[in-house]
C-alpha cells in the first residue's frame, strides 16, 4: 500500500503551537508511508489540488490528512480523494487542531501528540478497505412539530415545494407566541393580522395536514425512513362536525376555567375556542373544569350544538405517520421569574409579564384592548417596564440575552401612550440592544416621540404603597443615584427558555439540548438549522431566542434543508455498519435485543438462526459489535483491528 | 429544651425588656437557657467595619465559650436574641472554615477555637435566633396550644429588619427576600398580621449616630407604611430597629413631617402577652410610645 500524508497548518491555528514540517518528516518513516507534506490550507481549492496532484504524481492507494475535527471537513477530504480516483473510504484523517494545537501550548510536546496521532490514522488507514454506499427510498413527507410562525413558515414552503407535511401542534391552535401578540415592532402593524392569512394557509393547503391538540410520543427510524406516533388529545368535541360556532362557549356555565391562551389575565368557559382567528376553529372542552366530566351532571353544551358534535366520552388517540425529514419548532416559554423575591414573586397583582401585558393591549384579550389594571380594573397612568428579568442575570443561572425584549418593551410603551396619551411609562434597562433592521430607530421614536423615560439600571424592589400604587426603587446608573418611580402597574420583560416540554421532545428527536431546554443546532455558523441527528432540523426560538423575522427565516432555511434532502430520487446509505460473520455466529438474538434502531433480525441458514443486519436501517452504532459475545459482527471502517492497530500505533511510540 | 444563650450587649441596656420578656417566655414555654459565662462582645458593628480579623476574634471568643458550655450542659444549641451578634457570630463561624484565617484568629486567641467538624456534631456551634428556635424546633403549635389570651384583633406588621434572613448563604434561614417566620408566629398567637411588604427593608441601623438624618428618613418609610398598611403596632426582633422606630420616632416624624403613634414592641413581648405572663415579665414599661391604647383591643390594661 502507498500512503500519502498531508500536515494541514490551517494558517497559524494549527502551525502556531505544531511544527507541521517535522511531523511531515516524522511521517515519513511510518510503514506504507510513500509521500508526506506539509500545507497551508489543506482544505482550500489549491490544498485539495495538490492532494489529488500527489495521489497520481504517487501512485497513491490511500490519504491521511491532520488537520481539523473530522465534523468539519471530513466529507470534503472524502470527495477530494474520491476526485483523485480513490474509494472515499481509502481515507484518513487525524485531528491536529482541536485535539492538539488549541488546547496546549508546549510546540515540543504538542508536535510529538500530532505524531503520534498520524501514526494511528496510518496504521487504520493500512487496514481500511473500499467500501460503496447503496441508494434507497424515501418518503416525500415532512413532520413538523409546532405551529408557531417558524413551523408555519417551514410547512408552506415544505407543502409549496410538492412535499406532503403533517403538522403537529400541542395546542388546540396553532399561531403560537405571535398569536398572542398585539402588535409587531418595527413596523407597529398588527401581529394577528399579518399571522392569520399564514395560519389560513395552512388549513387550507392540500398538502398540509393539520394535527391540533397533539404530541408526538414517539419516533424511530432514520432519515428518510422515519415512524412517528402521535398522541391526539381527547377534546371532547368531534372536530369533524364541530362548525366553531360557538354557540356552546356562549352557553358553558363553568366561566371560571383558566385562560391559557390569555396569560390567565382572566377566565374562560370550561369548552372553549382559545381566540376568534384561531385555526382550526374547532371547540375543545378543559376536562379539569368540565361539570359534566368531572361531576356527571350538566350537558349544556352537548344540548345547544346544532351539529351533535360533543362527546364526553372521547379518549386520547394515538396515531402513527411515516416521514422522511422532521423540523422541530416547538418555541420557548418565559422562565419562573417568581424566583425574584425582590418583585413579590407573583404575590403582586399589578406586576404582570410582558406576554400578560400584551393581551390586555389586544382587542381580542380578556379587557378588549383596554389596559385596565388585574387588580381593581383601573387605567394605569404610570406603567413601569422592567428589562432583563431571568436575562443577563448570572446570580439565578441565567447568564444569556434574550434577545427581543429591548424591542417588545420599546413597543409596549409605544403602544401603552397610544391607548392611554396622558400616561407616563419608565423603562429600567442595563444595556438597549437593539441591532435589526429599523430597531434602533424604534427605540429612539419611544424615548423621543413619546417621552418613554428610559432608565439604565436595575430594579431593586417593588413595593406596594398601600394606597394602590407600588413604589419601584432601583438605581440609575448613567446619573450614579437611586431612583424611585410610582407606578400604577409593572411589566416585567420575563426571559426566555425552550418550551416546556423540550427535553423530552428532544430525547424523543435523538437530538442534543443545552441547560435551558433550547435545541442545540449542528454548527452554531455553518450548520444553524441541522441537527446532529439525520433527517432533523431546526426552525425558530426552540433553538434559541429569535424575534419573528428570524424565526420565518429560519423556518424557509428548515424548509429549504428538507426540500433539499426529500427532492433527491433515492438516499445514499451509508456503508459504515454493521456486517455480520455467519461462521462465528451462535444465533444468541443479544443484538438483536441492543440494537436501538430495529435494524437486527433473526434469519434461518441451512435450519440454523443467525443474525441479519438491515443495511439499510443499521446506523453503524456500534452497540451490537460490542454486545456479541461471539465477536461475530464488526462495524466495516472500524473493525477490531483496525481500533487495536491503533491502539498499539499509540503504545509504541 | 435547653439551650446554651449569648444575650448580646443590647439585651443588658437598650433593650432589657427583649431580654426580660426572651427570658421569660422561653421559661413559661418549659426552654432552659444557659446563659454563657464571661461571655464578650461579639465584635459587631464597630469592630468588624475596622478590622475583621479582631470582630471574628471576638466572636471565636464567645464560640469557644459556647462550646465549652455546651459539652457540659447538654445544651443543644445556641441561641441568641440579637440579629447583629447572630449576623457576627455565624459569618465568624463561616470565616473559620478557611485554615489560613482560622490560624490568624487562633493566634490572637488564649487556646485554639475548636474545629467546625462534620455537620450534626460540630465542636464550634452554630448560632440560632430565639425567633428561628421558636419556629422550627418548638414549633408553632406548640406555642399556639399554650396561648391563654390570644392577641385577636390586633393588626401587627412584622418588621424582620435586614439581617435576620439576610445574606441568605450565611443565615440560612427562611425566605432572604420575603421572611414569613414572625407572621405564622404572630398568627399563631391569635393577632392579625397586615401584608407588610416593607419587613425586610433597612431601619437606618447604625447610621443614627453618625448620620441621624437616614436613619430618620429611613425609619419614617417603615413607620409611613406599617400606619398605611393599618397596623395598631410593628413587631420587631432586633436592638437596633426597635431603637430607631421606637425612641427615635419624634426624629423620625420631624423628617417626614408627619405624627406617629406607633407602638414597637418585640416578639417576644407579645409572645408574654399571649401566654398570660405578668406585667412584670413583660416589660412593656420600657417602650418611649405606650401600647396602651393598642393593648385595649385585646382587652389588655396597662398603665400608660
Amino acid at each position: 500500500m502507498r500512503i500519502g500524508v498531508f500536515i494541514c497548518h490551517c494558517g497559524s491555528n494549527i502551525a502556531g503551537t505544531v511544527d507541521c514540517a517535522q511531523v511531515a518528516k516524522n511521517a515519513t518513516a511510518f510503514p506504507d508511508v510513500a509521500f508526506a507534506t506539509d500545507t497551508m490550507y489543506a482544505c482550500s481549492e489549491p490544498g485539495q489540488d495538490a492532494i489529488v496532484a500527489a495521489v497520481k504524481e504517487h501512485h497513491l492507494d490511500g490519504v491521511v490528512v491532520a488537520s481539523c475535527t473530522p465534523r468539519m471537513h471530513e466529507p470534503t477530504f472524502r470527495r477530494t480523494v474520491e476526485r483523485a480516483g480513490l474509494n472515499r473510504y481509502m481515507f484518513e484523517m487525524a485531528n491536529i487542531r482541536e485535539h492538539v494545537s488549541w488546547i496546549g501550548k508546549d510546540k515540543e510536546a504538542n508536535t510529538n501528540k500530532a505524531t503520534e496521532l498520524v501514526r494511528m490514522a496510518v496504521e487504520k488507514l493500512r487496514r481500511d478497505a473500499p467500501l460503496y454506499t447503496k441508494k434507497f427510498d424515501s418518503v416525500k413527507k415532512v413532520l413538523v412539530i409546532g405551529g408557531g410562525v417558524a413551523g408555519i413558515q417551514a410547512a408552506l414552503d415544505c407543502a409549496d415545494a410538492g412535499i406532503q407535511v403533517v403538522m403537529v401542534e400541542r395546542e388546540t391552535s396553532i399561531g403560537g407566541k405571535m398569536a398572542k401578540l398585539d402588535k409587531t415592532f418595527p413596523t407597529v402593524d398588527c401581529s394577528s393580522c399579518i399571522l392569520g392569512p399564514k395560519m389560513v394557509d395552512v388549513a387550507q393547503h392540500p398538502n398540509i395536514k393539520l394535527l391540533a391538540a397533539s404530541e408526538v410520543t414517539n419516533v424511530s427510524g432514520y432519515v428518510g425512513n422515519f415512524t412517528v406516533s402521535i398522541k391526539r388529545r381527547a377534546t371532547y368535541v368531534d372536530w369533524s362536525k364541530c362548525t366553531g360556532c360557538g354557540l356552546c362557549t356562549e352557553k358553558c356555565p363553568s366561566k371560571k376555567t383558566p385562560d391559557k391562551f390569555n396569560e390567565f389575565m382572566g377566565p374562560t368557559t370550561a369548552i372553549n375556542i382559545p381566540f376568534p382567528q384561531a385555526i382550526p376553529k374547532k371547540a375543545a372542552i378543559n376536562p379539569d373544569y368540565c361539570r359534566k366530566i368531572k361531576d356527571g351532571k350538566c350537558g349544556v353544551c352537548a344540548k345547544v350544538c346544532p351539529t351533535g358534535a360533543i362527546n364526553y366520552e372521547m379518549q386520547d388517540e394515538v396515531i402513527t405517520e411515516q416521514v422522511g425529514a422532521i423540523v422541530a419548532a416547538s418555541g420557548y416559554d418565559l422562565m419562573d421569574w417568581t424566583v425574584y423575591g425582590e418583585y413579590g414573586a407573583g404575590r403582586y397583582p399589578d406586576v404582570i409579564t410582558s406576554l400578560q401585558y400584551e393581551r390586555l393591549l389586544s382587542a381580542a384579550g380578556p379587557t378588549g384592548g383596554h389596559i385596565q389594571r388585574p387588580s381593581d380594573g383601573k387605567e394605569p397612568k404610570s406603567v413601569v417596564f422592567i428589562q432583563c428579568v431571568g436575562s443577563r442575570d448570572r446570580s439565578i443561572g441565567r447568564p444569556y440575552c434574550s434577545g427581543f425584549c429591548c424591542m417588545y418593551t420599546a413597543k409596549q410603551a409605544v403602544l401603552t401612550k397610544d391607548h392611554i396619551p396622558d400616561s407616563q411609562s419608565y423603562v429600567f434597562y442595563m444595556d438597549i440592544r437593539a441591532p435589526g433592521k429599523m430597531y434602533d430607530e424604534f427605540t429612539r421614536r419611544a424615548m423621543e416621540e413619546y417621552g418613554t423615560e428610559y432608565i439604565r439600571g436595575r430594579v431593586s424592589c417593588i413595593q406596594p404603597n398601600g394606597r394602590g400604587q407600588y413604589l419601584v426603587r432601583g438605581v440609575d446608573t448613567l446619573m450614579g443615584k437611586p431612583v424611585e418611580v410610582l407606578a400604577d402597574l409593572v411589566v416585567l420583560a420575563v426571559g426566555v427558555e425552550g418550551a416546556k416540554g423540550a427535553g423530552k421532545l428532544a430525547e424523543t428527536l435523538h437530538i442534543s439540548y443545552d441547560h435551558y431546554g433550547f435545541f442545540m443546532e449542528s454548527h452554531c455558523k455553518l450548520r444553524p438549522v441541522e441537527t446532529n441527528t439525520a433527517g432533523v432540523f431546526l426552525a425558530g426560538a426552540c433553538q434559541g431566542a429569535k424575534d419573528i423575522p428570524s424565526s420565518v427565516a429560519q423556518g424557509s432555511g428548515a424548509a429549504a434543508k428538507v426540500i433539499g434532502l426529500l427532492s433527491k430520487p433515492q438516499l445514499e446509505s451509508d456503508p459504515q455498519i454493521s456486517v455480520v460473520d455467519i461462521k462465528r455466529c451462535v444465533g444468541c438474538g443479544k443484538c438483536v435485543d441492543v440494537c436501538p434502531f430495529q435494524a437486527i433480525t433473526k434469519q434461518s441458514i441451512r435450519g440454523e438462526v443467525k443474525a441479519q443486519v438491515i443495511e439499510a436501517v443499521c446506523q453503524g452504532c456500534g452497540l451490537c459489535v460490542a454486545t456479541c459475545p461471539q465477536g461475530a459482527i464488526q462495524l466495516s471502517h472500524f473493525t477490531d483491528n483496525q481500533i487495536l492497530a491503533e491502539v498499539n500505533a499509540l503504545c509504541q511510540c | 429544651m435547653k439551650f446554651a444563650y449569648y444575650p448580646g450587649c443590647s439585651g443588658k441596656g437598650t433593650s432589657v425588656e427583649y431580654e426580660i420578656s426572651t427570658k421569660a417566655v422561653c421559661s413559661a414555654l418549659g426552654i432552659y437557657l444557659q446563659e454563657l459565662a464571661d461571655w464578650s462582645c461579639c465584635g459587631s458593628t464597630p469592630a468588624h467595619a475596622t478590622d475583621t480579623l479582631l470582630s471574628a476574634a471576638l466572636s471565636a471568643r464567645n464560640l469557644s465559650l459556647a462550646a465549652e458550655a455546651m459539652k457540659q450542659s447538654g445544651a443543644t444549641k445556641l441561641a441568641t436574641p440579637c440579629p447583629s451578634c447572630l449576623a457576627n457570630l455565624k459569618t465568624a463561624r463561616h470565616h473559620m472554615a478557611n485554615q489560613e484565617f482560622r490560624r490568624k484568629v487562633d493566634k490572637l486567641l488564649d487556646s485554639p477555637c475548636p474545629p467546625l467538624g462534620p455537620k450534626g456534631e460540630e465542636p464550634l456551634p452554630e448560632t440560632y435566633s430565639i425567633l428561628q428556635l421558636l419556629v422550627e424546633d418548638y414549633g408553632l403549635e406548640n406555642i399556639a396550644a399554650k396561648v391563654t389570651r390570644p392577641l385577636k384583633g390586633l393588626k401587627i406588621a412584622p418588621y424582620y429588619g435586614c439581617l435576620l434572613s439576610r445574606p441568605a448563604p450565611i443565615m440560612q434561614f427562611d425566605d432572604p427576600e420575603n421572611p414569613t417566620s414572625m407572621d405564622r408566629l404572630l398568627e399563631a398567637l391569635g393577632a392579625e398580621v397586615v401584608p407588610f411588604p416593607l419587613k425586610t427593608e433597612c431601619c437606618g441601623a447604625a447610621m443614627g449616630i453618625p448620620r441621624r438624618d437616614i436613619t430618620a428618613r429611613l425609619s419614617a418609610r417603615l413607620l409611613d407604611a406599617a400606619t398605611t398598611f393599618g397596623a395598631d403596632m410593628i413587631a420587631v426582633a432586633c436592638p437596633l430597629c426597635h431603637m430607631n422606630l421606637d425612641l427615635r420616632q419624634e426624629q423620625a416624624a420631624k423628617a417626614s413631617g408627619v405624627s406617629y403613634d406607633m407602638p414597637v414592641l418585640y416578639f417576644t413581648q407579645l409572645m408574654g402577652i399571649a401566654l398570660g405572663l405578668p406585667d412584670s415579665d413583660l416589660a412593656l414599661d420600657k417602650l418611649s410610645v405606650s401600647p396602651a391604647a393598642a393593648l385595649q383591643k385585646i382587652g389588655k390594661e396597662i398603665s400608660a
